[in-house]
Formats: structure tokens, C-alpha cells, sequence
């Protein structure tokens, strides 16, 4: 019986549980991260400035000063093979921990610091109980709706630029 | 005897000032900004990026400002730039299969699943002069179509499936990725580090190298399956945070050269390939660069390797702007000493030959 582990031990079925919450706030910090790493720092900024004017944000220091430095991109040979060093890129990283504990990680292109801190406060609120609903709401969620929008202008744009083949019909006679 | 030459520092320091004026120009001319720059001269700094071998767009537009336009001088500020900052890394490997295609077009099939798209291309342009353009041109805006939500699978994906290509190397367990800024290059190289190299080398030089293999010097019959260019998600494992974090993402092109074909007795005969990879929009950059990688694989795939694109010490050696202008331009500095002494040589030899061939000599000589 595969299920009696989780039902007859309780400390496993917890531990379980334990697991798929880390999975699950691991995925959201991702996907947090995916949309504050394509917005300016003066947005971010900006949506936080709303957000805490409705809800205080806490309090807040620097674990990791905001530092420049390089990142190594990769290729794969033929786009699906091994690995290969194409070129470096700067990136900007930051850490942040809230007086409540959480720490966040900010990482972006670029060597704007103010934008990785940013992202960094951002991710330590996303892991804050008392705050994730509402950094979702004020800050990812908006930005998120931004960048949908200009992607979809730029898809409508390059589709407008998609080949329609016609076949030539030899006239008959 | 070593005699240290001191001087010019006032000369050399006027002379930086005379460049910082002449970089300026006609000060009643507005400066360009580096907006101005990274967005209307986007293809030169794509070039810089590619070339200098760090993705900065910012960065490249300074160096472009700095350099004067002088695409080279600006390639070597950016690579002088990147020995600064410390390594957090690498990323991810890309995937360029889930590119937010701006273009792609395939010159092997016409009807490929996701379309032919042109996207931004100087393709059908009729190479005239535009006067229009001259000043104060407004181009209309950009006509826009319902985006398909189809996907856009490499071309070489789908001759794959059917095993009429080669498929991908794939890393063997636990093989390093080779890297040319850490490690010095020796031959012959893998093809990890022939492909960076090559990422880096110069347009001019690999296009030249590209162009020989087309007119007959290590001929490989090229077809381009595939050029894509586009947007592509970056990831980097962070440490600290314990996942791959989002970067953001950067602008690529990409180049899927199908070649001729090979097979032996235990292998049913397929399509070989070449590779091309660059930052921004490189399309010659990238296709000449598929053309000579695939050019360098004729040890690999036994083939007679009689050409210099197939030299990987020719190609590999001399695709470098910066260690090429390095080399080259070092012949300005001063070399007084060294031509001093060649002068006292030749001045010496000179007086040899003059002494055995003087009319006299042979009586000098009985003396």
C-alpha cells in the first residue's frame, strides 16, 4: 500500500507536506523573479511606494550589498547539444532579510544594484506570510500584465511580417 | 647597453586632449547619447557585445561613443571592461528552441511548422540610398497580425526526427565545458572551444574564412537550414538562493547550416551541420561562423583537410580583432632600440661588402 506511509506516520506525511510548500513558494519566487528581472528598478520602486501605502512595509536591511559582476552565458552545440561558453554578460545581485527572517535574492542583467535590491526585498516579501498576497497583487501581478502586453505587441508585429505563400497557376491554353 | 628613454608625457597627455576634442566634433552639433546610440546604431552594438564577448548594451554604446565609432577599438574597451568584475558564473545553456522568434527563415523548406518570418531584415531592400532619412524622417508604425500561438521548433528538430541530420553532440558525463578566457588555447581544441572562440572572432575574418569554403577552398556544400533571431530567457544557479534564479533575457541569432551529407558502412548516410551563435542581431556574423565550424570538422569527419578554413590553428589562432590590433598595432610603438641595432648590423655589413669589393681589395689583401 503506497498511501499507508503518509497515513499511519504522521511525521512523514508532514515532512511531505513540508516538501510540496517548498516546491510550490520555490516556484513562485521563480516566477516572481521572471517578471521583475524584465521591469525597470524605477517601476518596482514605484509599485512598492503604492503598496506600502497601504500596508507598511517591514522592516528591512541589506544582507548582501548590491555588487556588479560577470555571468558566463551558455549555448548548446546545434541548440540541443552539449554545452558550450558563448559569452559573458554583467549582472547585478543582491541580498535582503526582513526583521521578521525571510531573505531574498535579487539577480538581474545589467549592472543596475537599486534593481537587484529591489527584486531581493521583493522575494523576501513573497516568502513572507504576511505580505505574499499582497506584493503579488500591487507589484508582480501589474508588472506581469505590462510585459504580456508589450510582448504581444512585438509578437503582432513580427507575425505582420510572416510569408504567405501563394502557388502561381499556369493558365490553361 | 639597455639606455631607458624617458619623454613625451606632456606630448601624450596633449595628444589625449586633441582626441577628446576631436571625438566631440563641431561643438555646435548636439553630442549623441548612448540611448541614441544602443537604439539607432543597434547593429553595431550587437557587434561590440558579440565580439568584446560580454552582453551590455550600455556598455557597448559607451565603448562605441569612446572609440568613435571605431567598431574594433570599442570591442578591445569592452573586453579591457570585463577583467574588472568578478565572476558570479555561468548560466543555464540557453534554449533557443523557446526563442521569442523576431525572425526566422529556413532556405531548406518552404512550408516549416511557425512560418517563414522576416521580422526587421535588410533582405529585399533595394540597396539605394535613402535621402528620406537624410533628417527628420518619421517611419510609419510597425503593421501588426494576429501572433500564432504555434510553436516555432528548430528546423533541424524536425529533419531530426526522421534521422535525415546528425543529431547534436551530446556532453559526456562529467567532460568540462572548455573556457578560452581561463584556460590557454592548445590544438587541437574541441569543438566547446573552437564554438567560443568563433563566437568571439571577428565578422570580417570568419566571413572571409565562410566565403572560401563556398568558393571551393574545403568546399561543404552549405544549405541554411535554419537563422532565427529573438529573445531568450536567461537562468543562473544561484548559491545562496538554492534554485536557478531569472536573469531576464537577451537578444540572440542563431544559424543551422545543413551540409553535405555523409555515411559509411555502419551508418545509413545523413546531412552533416554547422553552428552559428552570437548576441543581438549577427546574421552574417553567425551564418559565416556555422560555415566554418562546419569547415573544422573535416578531422572529425574524416575529410581531407587541405584548406585554411579547415585549419583550426589558421582559423582559431586568427579570428581575434583584439589580439589581432594587439599584434599588428604594436609595430607603432617605439622600437628604437631594436632598430638601432639591426641599423649597426646592416651598417656593418655594408662596409664587409664594400671592403671585398672594392677595386683595392686584393692588394689589401696580399698586405
Amino acid at each position: 500500500m503506497k498511501l499507508s506511509i503518509i497515513i499511519d506516520n504522521f511525521g512523514a506525511a508532514s515532512s511531505v507536506n513540508q516538501v510540496a510548500q517548498h516546491n510550490n513558494q520555490k516556484a513562485q519566487r521563480k516566477a516572481a523573479m521572471a517578471v521583475l528581472a524584465h521591469a525597470e528598478a524605477g517601476e518596482i520602486a514605484a509599485r512598492l511606494r503604492d503598496l506600502a501605502l497601504d500596508l507598511p512595509l517591514p522592516e528591512h536591511q541589506d544582507l548582501r550589498q548590491p555588487e556588479n559582476g560577470l555571468v558566463m552565458l551558455r549555448g548548446r552545440v546545434g541548440g540541443d547539444g552539449a554545452p558550450f561558453n558563448l559569452g559573458e554578460a554583467t549582472v547585478s545581485r543582491a541580498a535582503v532579510r526582513l526583521a521578521s527572517g525571510e531573505v531574498g535574492f535579487g539577480y538581474t542583467l545589467g549592472r543596475d544594484g537599486e534593481k537587484a535590491r529591489l527584486i531581493a526585498l521583493c522575494d523576501a516579501l513573497v516568502q513572507s506570510g504576511d505580505f505574499s498576497a499582497a506584493v503579488e497583487r500591487g507589484v508582480i501581478a501589474p508588472l506581469r500584465e505590462q510585459l504580456m502586453i508589450r510582448r504581444e505587441r512585438a509578437a503582432a508585429e513580427t507575425a505582420a511580417t510572416k510569408v504567405d505563400f501563394y502557388t502561381m497557376v499556369r493558365g490553361e491554353g | 647597453m639597455y639606455v631607458a628613454v624617458k619623454g613625451g608625457e606632456r606630448a601624450i597627455d596633449n595628444a589625449h586632449r586633441l582626441l577628446a576634442h576631436k571625438r566631440r566634433g563641431d561643438r555646435s552639433v548636439p553630442e549623441v547619447t548612448l540611448d541614441q546610440i544602443s537604439e539607432q546604431l543597434g547593429l553595431a552594438v550587437d557587434r561590440v557585445m558579440s565580439e568584446g564577448s560580454l552582453y551590455d548594451r550600455e556598455l557597448a554604446a559607451l565603448a562605441i561613443k569612446q572609440a568613435r565609432g571605431d567598431l574594433i577599438e570599442a570591442i578591445f574597451l569592452v573586453r579591457a571592461f570585463r577583467a574588472t568584475l568578478p565572476r558570479f558564473g555561468a548560466s543555464e545553456p540557453v534554449d533557443t528552441g523557446a526563442m521569442r522568434v523576431e525572425r526566422r527563415v529556413s532556405s531548406t523548406f518552404k512550408d516549416i511548422p511557425g512560418g517563414q518570418i522576416l521580422g526587421p531584415t535588410f533582405d529585399y531592400t533595394h540597396r539605394l540610398l535613402d535621402p528620406a532619412l537624410a533628417e527628420g524622417f518619421v517611419p510609419d508604425a510597425p503593421a501588426t497580425a494576429e501572433a500564432p500561438t504555434a510553436p516555432t521548433p528548430r528546423v533541424t528538430d524536425i529533419l531530426g526526427r526522421d534521422g535525415l541530420i546528425e543529431s547534436s553532440p551530446q556532453a559526456e558525463d562529467g567532460a568540462g565545458i572548455g573556457d578560452l578566457t581561463r584556460e590557454p588555447l592548445n590544438f587541437p581544441a574541441e569543438r566547446d572551444l573552437r564554438l567560443q572562440n568563433l563566437a568571439r572572432g571577428d565578422e570580417g575574418f570568419l566571413l572571409a574564412m565562410g566565403y572560401s569554403t563556398q568558393r571551393g577552398y574545403g568546399r561543404n556544400h552549405p544549405f541554411a537550414g535554419e537563422i532565427r533571431f529573438g529573445e531568450v530567457e536567461v537562468e543562473f544557479f544561484a548559491e545562496d538562493a538554492g534554485f536557478a534564479v531569472p536573469l531576464g533575457a537577451i537578444e540572440l541569432t542563431e544559424c543551422q547550416m545543413v551540409n553535405q551529407f555523409k555515411g559509411s558502412a555502419t551508418e545509413a548516410p545523413c546531412f552533416t551541420r554547422g553552428y552559428g551563435l552570437a548576441f543581438g542581431q549577427s546574421e552574417r556574423k553567425t551564418m559565416s561562423m556555422a560555415l566554418v565550424d562546419r569547415a573544422l570538422r573535416a578531422r572529425e569527419l574524416g575529410e581531407e583537410a587541405l584548406a585554411p578554413a579547415q585549419d583550426e590553428e589558421v582559423g582559431m589562432s586568427h579570428s581575434d580583432n583584439v589580439q589581432a590590433t594587439g599584434f599588428v598595432e604594436h609595430l607603432k610603438l617605439p622600437h628604437y632600440v631594436d632598430f638601432q641595432s639591426e641599423l649597426g648590423l646592416l651598417r656593418k655589413l655594408r662596409q664587409e661588402f664594400a671592403d671585398a669589393n672594392a677595386p683595392d681589395a686584393m692588394k689589401e689583401a696580399a698586405e
